[in-house]
């Protein structure tokens, strides 16, 4: 009898097993795919599509460097770096504001800002457009920071004000007694106290700016700021069947969000967890 | 300094922050309702008050109609992969005894999630290309050559071809924050229940899935509300052809105004995404307030 259930617990064991390594493949083999379709000509992506690149040649790479990815990588790290910064101080602010300083009407400017993580960006596009049409922003960089951190200020600060409030009152009294200003005490006291949930807000932050495709492809389609994503889908468009440029482009996007991720993993899962679970 | 001017200038904190929003979120979506009721070609500038006639031709338009269908379908398929799979899948990675394998899967299956729906839409478009796509050779290969077809070319398969692709990107997201909640469970409960003789299956559906109730309730909310926003994969993988098949609110919205320069129109889809999206958002809050009664 033990051993009957011991021998089906093994084959229930082995299916389990036989099940997530096969899930792990269908995830990761179309990755691989797509990077190894990066060193193919044209000609052996054509063929068997399970093959080998024969000469393991950077030249797609550099082709798709060349024609554009450099200068749509160039603008991603750009609005993705000011975008973080603007929206997490914006956001750090807010929170700090609205934890630690008695300010008229709290609750009220409490929901409005956190009410915004409700309302979906498609809804607000086609007045957006003409705001920024007639700010004359249309199509630039300043379009996609400004959008960026409006519609991320209330997760960040949702993120942050969390944390803040958990913080010890204790060390704002400990400050006050110091002699330390308000602005004092959020730079040198409390904001070296939310390390964590910043790093988290951060990577956050950047997996979003890095990825995010609606408002950039509005906003920037037609001129020389385009980002990667949006970059992306001209390269496609441009250079009709030379895929293999394609997938070197598509892969030198996706590296840097993967680095991070296997660098930052514990911050952006505590980040999405609080994100959701409060 | 008299109190009313300190607490005035203690504004000054959120100001930022407020002007932000409000500037460019709220105001926006004001302006939209009244965008909603005019016939307006923003090339031209002319704009005409025509009431409610852009909600009138919502209901008499049939792509209107195939697109809410579509992000219906989307929320339905997701629910089940994104909410139900995924619980499963991480009660069964849970159940690993090393922790260290736990680790490993989690992390691949969160891969997808961390690259961009374009590039995950590319990539798919690519898998499902009818000639150099590994989908048809694979179905080839063990003998299920009939199947093979141009996956995204077809009105009856691009629609479950997009869902499927964003499962593959999605799925891993959802499966790591259920792990995180059960790993919240206290392991005494679980010990309990293996000394009463609870078999595993037991274990999942009477100590699991009521213990993380309330992650699976958000994941719900979520996984909806994101369903009737999609936007990028479609854009990317067929556009919302052929004929239309594969359209959804948000690209129906796009070609509306952006292609067909009618956007009082694409005002009153977007309206529909307000309505449906804040009605998700009140009944999470409902549903969370209720909760805290209970406790």
């Amino acid at each position: 009898m033990v051993s009957r259930i011991g021998f089906l617990g093994v084959i229930a064991r082995v299916f389990l097993w036989v099940f997530l390594l096969g899930l792990a493949v269908v995830v990761v083999y179309p990755l691989l795919w797509m990077v190894l379709n990066g060193f193919k000509t044209n000609s052996q992506l054509f063929g068997n599509p399970f093959a080998l690149p024969v000469d393991w040649s950077f030249e797609n790479y550099r082709k798709a460097w060349n024609r554009g990815v450099s200068d749509y990588l160039t603008t991603s790290v750009l609005v993705t770096v000011t975008s973080t910064v603007a929206t997490v101080f914006v956001s750090a602010w807010a929170a700090y504001g609205l934890t630690r300083v008695k300010i008229p009407f709290s609750g009220f400017i409490t929901g409005t800002i956190l009410g915004g993580l409700m309302l979906a960006p498609s809804v607000a596009l086609v007045p957006l457009v003409k705001m920024f049409q007639a700010m004359g922003l249309y199509n630039s960089f300043w379009a996609l920071l400004i959008l960026y951190t409006a519609f991320r200020v209330p997760f960040t600060t949702f993120l942050i004000r969390a944390y803040m409030l958990d913080l010890p009152r204790e060390v704002d009294e400990a400050a006050e007694m110091d002699g330390c200003g308000r602005w004092t005490a959020f730079w040198h006291i409390i904001l070296p106290m939310c390390k964590p949930i910043i790093t988290s807000t951060v990577l956050l932050h950047i997996l979003f700016a890095w990825n995010e495709y609606l408002f950039a492809m509005i906003f920037t389609s037609g001129s020389g700021v385009q980002t990667l994503p949006v970059g992306l889908m001209s390269l496609m468009s441009k250079h009709g069947t030379e895929f293999p440029v394609v997938f070197a482009g598509m892969t030198i996007a996706a590296i840097p969000v993967m680095l991070l991720f296997f660098f930052g993993q514990r911050y952006i899962v505590k980040g999405m967890a609080d994100g959701i679970g409060k | 300094m008299p109190t009313i001017v300190k607490r005035a200038l203690g504004l000054a904190w959120v100001l930022p922050a407020l002007a932000l929003v409000g500037v460019f979120v709220y105001f926006p979506l004001a302006e939209n309702l009244g965008f909603s009721t005019l016939k307006w070609d923003i090339y031209s500038g002319s704009q005409e008050f025509v009431g409610l006639e852009n909600y009138r031709k919502l209901v008499d338009d049939p792509v209107f109609w195939r697109s809410l269908g579509n992000n219906v379908m989307y929320a339905v398929v997701s629910i089940a992969f994104q909410v139900c799979g995924a619980l499963v899948l991480a009660a069964l990675i849970e159940g690993i005894r090393s922790q260290r394998w736990q680790r490993i899967l989690r992390s691949i299956y969160f891969i997808p999630c961390a690259i961009s729906l374009t590039v995950a839409g590319l990539l798919f478009y690519f898998i499902y290309e009818p000639n150099l796509g590994p989908l048809n050779h694979l179905l080839d290969a063990v003998g299920l050559g009939d199947l093979s077809r141009s996956w995204l070319g077809e009105e009856s398969t691009a629609m479950p071809a997009i869902i499927a692709m964003s499962q593959w990107q999605g799925f891993g997201y959802s499966t790591l924050l259920f792990a995180v909640a059960i790993q919240r469970i206290p392991a005494e409960i679980y010990h309990a229940a293996a000394l009463d003789g609870t078999g595993p299956v037991r274990r999942f559906f009477h100590v699991t899935v009521p213990l993380v109730r309330e992650m699976t309730g958000l994941m719900m909310m979520v996984t909806i509300s994101g369903a009737f926003q999609v936007f990028n994969e479609v854009m990317v993988m067929t556009g919302g052809g052929p004929d239309n098949s594969s359209q959804v609110l948000g690209t129906w919205l796009y070609r509306s105004g952006f292609v067909r320069n009618d956007f009082g129109y694409a005002a009153a889809i977007a309206t529909v995404i307000f309505v449906i999206t804040l009605a998700i958002a009140v009944a999470q809050l409902w549903v969370a307030n209720r909760r805290r009664v209970e406790w």
